[in-house]
C-alpha cells in the first residue's frame, strides 16, 4: 500500500516537473517570429512518415544508422513494456499483462530482452566510438565539455536502466521456478535466463533483487524523462514535428522579404503604397539575436542531437575555417534558453546586452558560408543552419552594412553596372563577336 | 584562365569554317523582325564577361543552332539576376536586380529560358516566381539531355573520349539546390568512354568553393582551399577530365588543378564543351 502510494506520488511529480519545462520550451520556440507551415499536410506527414519514423536519411551512414535503429526500435516497443510497469506500481499488481496475454505475453517479453541486449550493445558501441576511437565526428570547437557529458550521460543511464530490466527479468525468473509468492509463471526470458545463475539462490534475497531493479528502472526512466529538456535526447520527442514542418521547397530556393518587397517597389514605382504591416511592429532586416528568427529555426536549434552530420560535410569545415553547422544550431539553443531564463528571471523586456551574432556566433564564422546546401542535407531530422547564416548575413548588410569590403565592391558593381564584376553593362554582348 | 587542348585545337581548326556563319540574334531584332523566339537563352555575368566561360556560352549557342532552336539573347539588356547579393544577405539589391530583369523579361513576353549557369537558373526559376517573374526555366545541361533523348544530339563526328577517364562535378545549385543530378550525366555516358564517380557526389557533393559570394571575396582563415580539396579528390581517383557545368566551378577547378600543377594531366571542360566537341560543331 505504502509502494503504491510512493510510486504514485513519484509519476505524477515527475509528469509535472516534465511537462512544466516542455511548456518552457515551447514558449522560448515560439518567441521567434512566425512563419507559415501549414500548407500540404498529407506531403508533410508523408515526409514524417519517412524521414522521421523511417529514418531514411540515417543510412548514408550504414553503421550509425544500424545501431542507432537498435536504439530507437528498443525505446518504442519497450515503452510497452513501462506501460506494464505503471500499471503494476499504481495498482500494486504483478506483471499484469500477462494473464490476458496468454501466450503472447510470453513471446513480447522474450523480444523485448532481445532488444534490450541490442540496445545495451549499441550503447557499448557509442561509448567506444565517442571515447576510446575519438570520432573525428563527436570533436571539434563547439564539442566543450558539457555536450560530451551529455552524450555520454545519455548512453550509460541507458545501459543502467537495460541493465536492471533484464537483472529484474533474471530475478523474477528464479524466483517464477521456486514457485514463489506472487511470481507466477509469467514470460518468456531468453536471455535473463542466461545471467540467472550469477544471482543468489535465496528466494528472499531474489525478491530484494527484483524489487531494487522494479524500482530503479521505473524511477529511472522518470528521472531521465527530466533529463531529456536540458539535453540534446530531446530530440527523440522533437525529431517528429520538427520533420513534419520541414522546408517543402527546393533547397535552392531562399526566401523572399516580403518587406523588402515593398520598399523595393516603392522605390521602382513612387505611386506605390506599402501596405503597413499586420503586427503593426517594425521588425529589422535579417537577424541579429534569435528572437529575430523563426519559431521553425528555433524548434531545430532544440532539435539538433549535435551527430555533426553536418559539420562533418561542410566544405568550409573540412578546410579548417572556422564556421561549424553544428555550432549554428548549437549556439542558437544557448541563446534562446539563456532569453528564457532571463524572462523567468527579469520579465519580458529585459537586456542583458548580448545577441546571437557577435556574442556566440561571429562574423568571420557567417561569411565562411558557401551556401552549398550540403549540411541541410546531411541532417537525417531536416535541420537547415544555412536559414540561420542567411538571416545573419542578412542583418549584417542591410542593417549594419558590415560586409567584407570585396563583397561590398561586389554590390557597387552590381548596382552600377548590373554584373558583380567591374565591367561595363555596354560590353556584356561582346562575347559574341570575338570568335 | 584559358584553357587549350592543343589535340583538341587542332581538330578544330577544320570547323573553324562552321563558326563564321556564327550569328546570334538578340531579343530586341527578333521582336523588330516580328518573330517570336521559342527559347531565350540567358547567358549570365560569368557567361557574358569571363573569358573561359565565354567560350561555353559560345558553345551552348552553337548547340541551340546546330539543333536548329529558334532562340534569342538579350544581350545588353540582360542584367545579373542578382544570386550573389543574394546570397551575400543583401536582399533589396538582389530585388531590385529581380524586378528589372522581370520587367524586361515580361516585357517580351518570355515563356521558356534556358541558362548557362545554375546559379540564373536557380534563382530564375525558384525566387523570380514570387516577385512576378514566372518562366519555365532549364539549365543548359537539360536541355542537353532533352536534345539526346529526341536524338537530336549524338556523340558523333566530333572528337573521341576514348581511353579518357571522365568525372563530374555537381554543382550544388543544380545538384542539391535543384535535385538535377542525371541530365548532366546522360551527356557523358553517351560518350565512347567510362564516367568516373567521385566519393563525394549527387547528394554528397562537394562544393567547389565559390558559392555563397565565396567567388567575390577572399576565404576565410583555414588549412586548406576547398578547390584544392575537391581536386585532390579528382586526382585520387586518377580522372583526366573534370567536367563541369557552372561558370564558378570551372574557375575554381581549373585553379585548383593549376595549384595541383596538373594542367597537363587533368582537363576541367563544361558539358557543353564536351557535347560540342563530341559532334564536332
Amino acid at each position: 500500500m505504502i509502494g503504491q502510494l510512493i510510486f504514485i506520488i513519484i509519476l505524477v511529480a515527475a509528469i509535472y516537473l516534465f511537462s512544466k519545462n516542455v511548456a518552457k520550451i515551447r514558449r522560448n520556440i515560439l518567441l521567434g517570429k512566425d512563419t507559415d507551415r501549414s500548407d500540404q499536410p498529407a506531403k508533410r506527414w508523408r515526409i514524417m512518415a519517412k524521414v522521421a519514423l523511417g529514418q531514411t536519411k540515417m543510412v548514408k551512414r550504414p553503421v550509425a544508422a544500424v545501431m542507432h535503429f537498435f536504439i530507437y526500435v528498443g525505446f518504442v516497443i519497450i515503452n510497452l513494456e513501462v506501460m506494464e510497469i505503471m500499471i503494476d506500481g499504481i495498482f500494486g499488481s504483478h506483471r499484469v499483462f500477462s494473464k490476458p496475454l496468454g501466450s503472447l505475453y510470453g513471446l513480447l517479453i522474450g523480444s523485448f530482452e532481445i532488444l534490450a541486449v541490442l540496445v545495451l550493445t549499441s550503447c557499448v558501441v557509442f561509448l567506444i566510438r565517442r571515447n576510446i576511437i575519438h570520432l573525428k565526428r563527436f570533436s571539434g570547437v563547439e564539442m566543450t565539455e558539457w555536450p560530451k557529458s551529455d552524450a555520454n550521460y545519455i548512453l550509460c543511464i541507458e545501459i543502467l536502466l537495460m541493465s536492471a530490466f533484464l537483472t529484474m527479468n533474471a530475478a523474477d525468473y528464479k524466483l517464477q521456478a521456486l514457485h514463489f509468492g506472487e511470481y507466477i509463471k509469467a514470460g518468456n526470458f531468453p536471455v535473463s535466463s542466461l545471467i540467472a545463475p550469477l544471482l543468489p539462490g535465496s528466494a528472499h534475497a531474489l525478491v530484494i533483487t527484483e524489487r531494487v531493479c522494479w524500482w530503479f528502472h521505473i524511477c529511472g526512466i522518470l528521472a531521465f524523462l527530466n533529463y531529456l529538456p536540458y539535453s540534446k535526447h530531446f530530440h527523440i520527442l522533437l525529431a517528429f514535428p520538427n520533420v513534419y514542418y520541414s522546408n517543402l521547397n527546393l533547397k535552392g530556393k531562399f526566401t523572399n522579404m516580403p518587406s523588402v518587397t515593398n520598399e523595393v517597389k516603392a522605390m521602382l514605382d513612387p505611386s506605390f503604397t506599402p501596405p503597413a504591416p499586420a503586427d503593426g511592429e517594425v521588425s529589422r532586416f535579417g537577424a541579429k539575436d534569435v528572437t529575430d528568427l523563426t519559431w521553425k529555426n528555433l524548434m531545430e536549434a532544440y532539435t539538433c542531437t549535435e551527430c555533426g552530420r553536418c559539420t562533418s560535410v561542410c566544405p568550409a569545415n573540412i578546410t579548417g575555417k572556422l564556421l561549424s553547422p553544428r555550432k549554428i544550431m548549437m549556439d542558437t539553443r544557448d541563446r534562446i534558453t539563456e532569453v528564457g531564463k532571463n524572462i523567468d528571471l527579469n520579465g519580458k523586456d529585459h537586456d542583458d546586452g548580448k545577441t546571437l551574432l557577435d556574442t556566440y556566433i561571429t562574423r568571420e564564422e557567417i561569411w565562411a558560408c558557401t551556401t552549398c546546401n550540403a549540411c541541410v542535407e546531411a541532417c537525417p531530422v531536416n535541420i537547415n543552419p544555412l536559414e540561420i547564416i542567411t538571416e545573419l548575413r542578412r542583418y549584417a548588410v542591410m542593417e549594419e552594412a558590415q560586409s567584407p569590403a570585396s563583397l561590398n565592391n561586389m554590390f557597387g558593381n552590381m548596382e552600377n553596372n548590373g554584373a558583380p564584376w567591374k565591367y561595363s553593362q555596354a560590353d556584356r554582348f561582346n562575347w559574341a563577336e570575338n570568335k | 584562365m584559358e584553357e587549350i587542348n592543343p589535340e583538341v585545337s587542332g581538330k578544330s581548326e577544320i570547323e573553324k569554317s562552321k563558326s563564321e556563319i556564327f550569328k546570334v540574334p538578340t531579343m530586341a531584332e527578333l521582336i523588330a523582325e516580328g518573330k517570336e523566339p521559342e527559347i531565350l537563352f540567358w547567358v549570365g555575368c560569368a557567361g557574358s564577361f569571363d573569358e573561359r566561360a565565354q567560350k561555353i556560352t559560345r558553345d551552348i549557342c552553337k548547340i541551340l543552332q546546330h539543333v536548329g532552336i529558334s532562340y534569342a539573347v538579350l544581350g545588353t539588356e540582360e542584367s545579373c539576376t542578382g544570386d550573389p547579393a543574394k546570397r551575400a544577405g543583401n536582399e533589396f539589391l538582389f530585388q531590385m536586380q529581380a524586378m528589372t530583369n522581370i520587367e524586361v523579361l515580361n516585357g517580351y513576353n518570355i515563356k521558356k529560358i534556358v541558362t548557362g549557369c545554375p546559379h540564373c537558373f536557380n534563382t530564375i526559376k525558384n525566387e523570380y516566381p514570387g516577385l512576378g517573374g514566372t518562366y519555365e526555366v532549364i539549365h543548359h545541361t537539360q536541355l542537353i539531355q532533352q536534345l539526346i533523348d529526341e536524338g537530336k544530339l549524338k556523340a558523333e563526328g566530333g572528337e573521341s573520349f576514348k581511353g579518357k577517364r571522365i568525372t563530374y562535378h555537381d554543382p550544388c545549385y543544380l545538384g542539391r539546390g535543384n535535385n538535377v543530378y542525371e541530365a548532366p550525366r546522360k551527356a557523358l555516358e553517351i560518350l565512347d568512354t567510362e564516367l568516373i564517380e567521385m566519393k563525394r557526389c549527387k547528394s554528397n557533393g562537394l562544393c567547389c568553393g565559390a558559392g555563397g559570394a565565396q567567388m567575390f571575396k577572399e576565404a576565410e582563415k583555414g588549412n586548406k582551399e576547398i578547390n584544392d580539396e575537391r581536386i585532390d579528390e579528382v586526382i585520387s581517383i586518377n580522372a583526366t577530365v573534370v567536367a563541369a557545368a557552372c561558370p564558378f566551378c570551372m574557375t575554381m577547378l581549373t585553379d585548383g588543378v593549376k595549384h595541383r600543377d596538373k594542367e597537363d594531366e587533368i582537363k576541367v571542360l563544361d558539358i557543353a564543351e564536351i557535347t560540342v566537341r563530341a559532334n564536332g560543331l
